[in-house]
């Protein structure tokens, strides 16, 4: 059974979003660290970088296969979660405390778009 | 398409193995996770059902004749026991298929073991060119099941929980019958990992339970995941990635298990590649990131021409580096060439290193 946890918003394509100010605090749900196995490599954009919304910006490599991250908003990058360059596991360790990118949003109002806990549980079916 | 099931498809599901379509039979990928699992096998000892493989058995007076008119390495000479690995070749050098021969202690008697995928194909192959030989082909694939145990306490292992004591009288690519609830078994001391180990030919009913006691025993269960893993790392080629009707033996730098003081199909054409009339060869290239070369990610010059493309890649669990398998132009297969890899958007310097990444540690 895959944690979820209340408060985030969540993509269909399994990144966890956490909002504050217009800051977007992203990463990857419990589920996709499971369905992923062990994370060997964050492959992160650089800060800076522009983000939009559905479209890709990463990838998180487990031993078998990579597996594309899609950013939820759309954006600039103001910071990347360097610890997982040496420790990606802290992926596998704990979804929700190991962000992957930070971005300031150009339109909050995305966020409305993306599923709640209940909605993002009902999508994974557990 | 439905997929066929190994004997043991019910153990897998039992244990909650992840399941996958590989080489038209659901298989385990997974149980406890890939790099538990190659650890395992790297510091104790694993267990895989390698049930899927294809046995083949060749007897009668020009069996052995036969055997090495389509077998690239050279069988004469060699003691009922021993196993010998080479490939089986098109007139135009690429592969049919790569093997294991057994000469049986049974005089003109052989098994020739097969990949999976490749079961029907090599079977039709084989009986096409058996014209005029006379000999007998039998295709057992269905009645054979087989266990991988692989790993420094293997040997221990199938003398302690199975009870065999001719394991260690076996040194590697040898082989003995034994029995199992008064069936034959082989006893083969051969494996894919880079470990010593033994592979266990029997009837499926004794195969499911000789996989029970080494469950309860505590052997862990290893999938194709971390298979794919171990044979990388010991710098063998998996059929399909490595060698295929495209790629010979010799591209694939496996010109050893050609012996071409004889004669056999694709000798000619394999001979001129050896000779340098080759475009690609088979490299091994260390990048210098974490970054995972995967299947199919371009192969560059430092200007971004293309030069070659990655057969298999990882970052490697036992290395700790990002490294693959490579068919790049013969012109850059030199070692210490620098190379670099596509992977994504971004382009990663590496370099031209050997293909046996791991040492292994086979008993000789």
């Amino acid at each position: 059974m895959s944690k979820i946890i209340e408060g985030l918003k969540y993509s269909d394509s399994h990144e966890w979003v956490k909002a504050e100010g217009n800051i977007a605090i992203i990463g990857v749900s419990d589920f996709a660290q499971k369905e992923m196995g062990d994370i060997t490599y964050v492959d992160m954009p650089a800060v800076d970088d522009e983000v939009s919304a559905g479209e890709e910006f990463g990838a998180l490599e487990s031993v078998k296969a990579a597996s594309d991250l899609y950013s939820p908003v759309s954006g600039t990058v103001v910071e990347v979660n360097e610890a997982l360059e040496d420790a990606p596991e802290a992926i596998n360790e704990d979804a929700y405390a190991s962000w992957i990118i930070k971005v300031e949003m150009s339109d909050p109002s995305e966020l409305d778009a993306l599923l709640d806990a209940a909605a993002y549980k009902a999508l994974i079916g557990e | 398409m439905s997929e066929l099931k190994t004997c043991l498809y019910d153990s897998h599901v039992a244990l909650g193995a992840k399941m996958s379509p590989f080489a038209g039979f659901i298989m385990p990928i997974q149980y406890a996770g890939i790099v538990q699992e190659h650890l395992a096998v790297r510091e104790h000892v694993g267990m895989f059902d390698v049930s899927h493989m294809g046995e083949i058995f060749v007897k009668g007076p020009d069996a052995e004749a036969f055997i090495n008119h389509i077998f690239t390495n050279e069988i004469r000479g060699y003691e009922p026991g021993k196993v010998l690995y080479g490939m089986m070749c098109y007139p135009d050098g690429g592969t049919v298929d790569d093997l294991l021969v057994y000469r049986e202690y049974l005089k003109d008697h052989f098994l020739l073991v097969v990949n999976a995928a490749n079961i029907e194909k090599d079977f039709a192959w084989i009986q096409e060119q058996a014209h005029g030989f006379d000999c007998r082909l039998d295709n057992a694939s269905d009645r054979i099941g087989q266990i991988a145990v692989q790993g420094p306490e293997a040997e221990k292992t199938v003398m302690e929980v199975l009870g065999y004591k001719e394991a260690q009288e076996l040194s590697f690519y040898t082989f003995t019958d034994v029995e199992y609830k008064g069936e034959r078994l082989i006893l083969s001391r051969t494996g894919y990992t880079g470990e010593d180990g033994f592979e266990l030919y029997t009837t499926p009913e004794n195969t499911v339970e000789i996989w029970n006691r080494l469950l309860e025993a505590g052997v862990q269960p290893c999938g194709l995941g971390c298979r794919d893993t171990l044979r990388f790392e010991a710098g063998l080629p998996l059929y399909g990635d490595e060698l295929s009707p495209e790629i010979s033996p010799v591209m694939a730098g496996l010109g050893m298990f050609c012996k071409f003081e004889k004669d056999f199909i694709g000798k000619d054409a394999l001979l001129d590649q050896k000779a340098g009339n080759l475009k690609r060869k088979l490299v091994g290239i260390e990048i210098f990131d974490k970054a995972i070369p995967r299947a199919g990610y371009p192969v560059e010059l430092e200007d971004g021409t293309e030069v070659g493309v990655v057969t298999t890649g990882y970052h490697s669990i036992s290395l700790d580096k990002s490294i693959c398998f490579a068919l790049v132009d013969k012109e850059v297969s030199a070692l210490d060439t620098p190379l670099w890899i596509r992977i994504r958007k971004k382009v990663f310097p590496g370099k031209v290193i050997k293909k046996r990444f791991y040492q292994t540690n086979y008993k000789k």
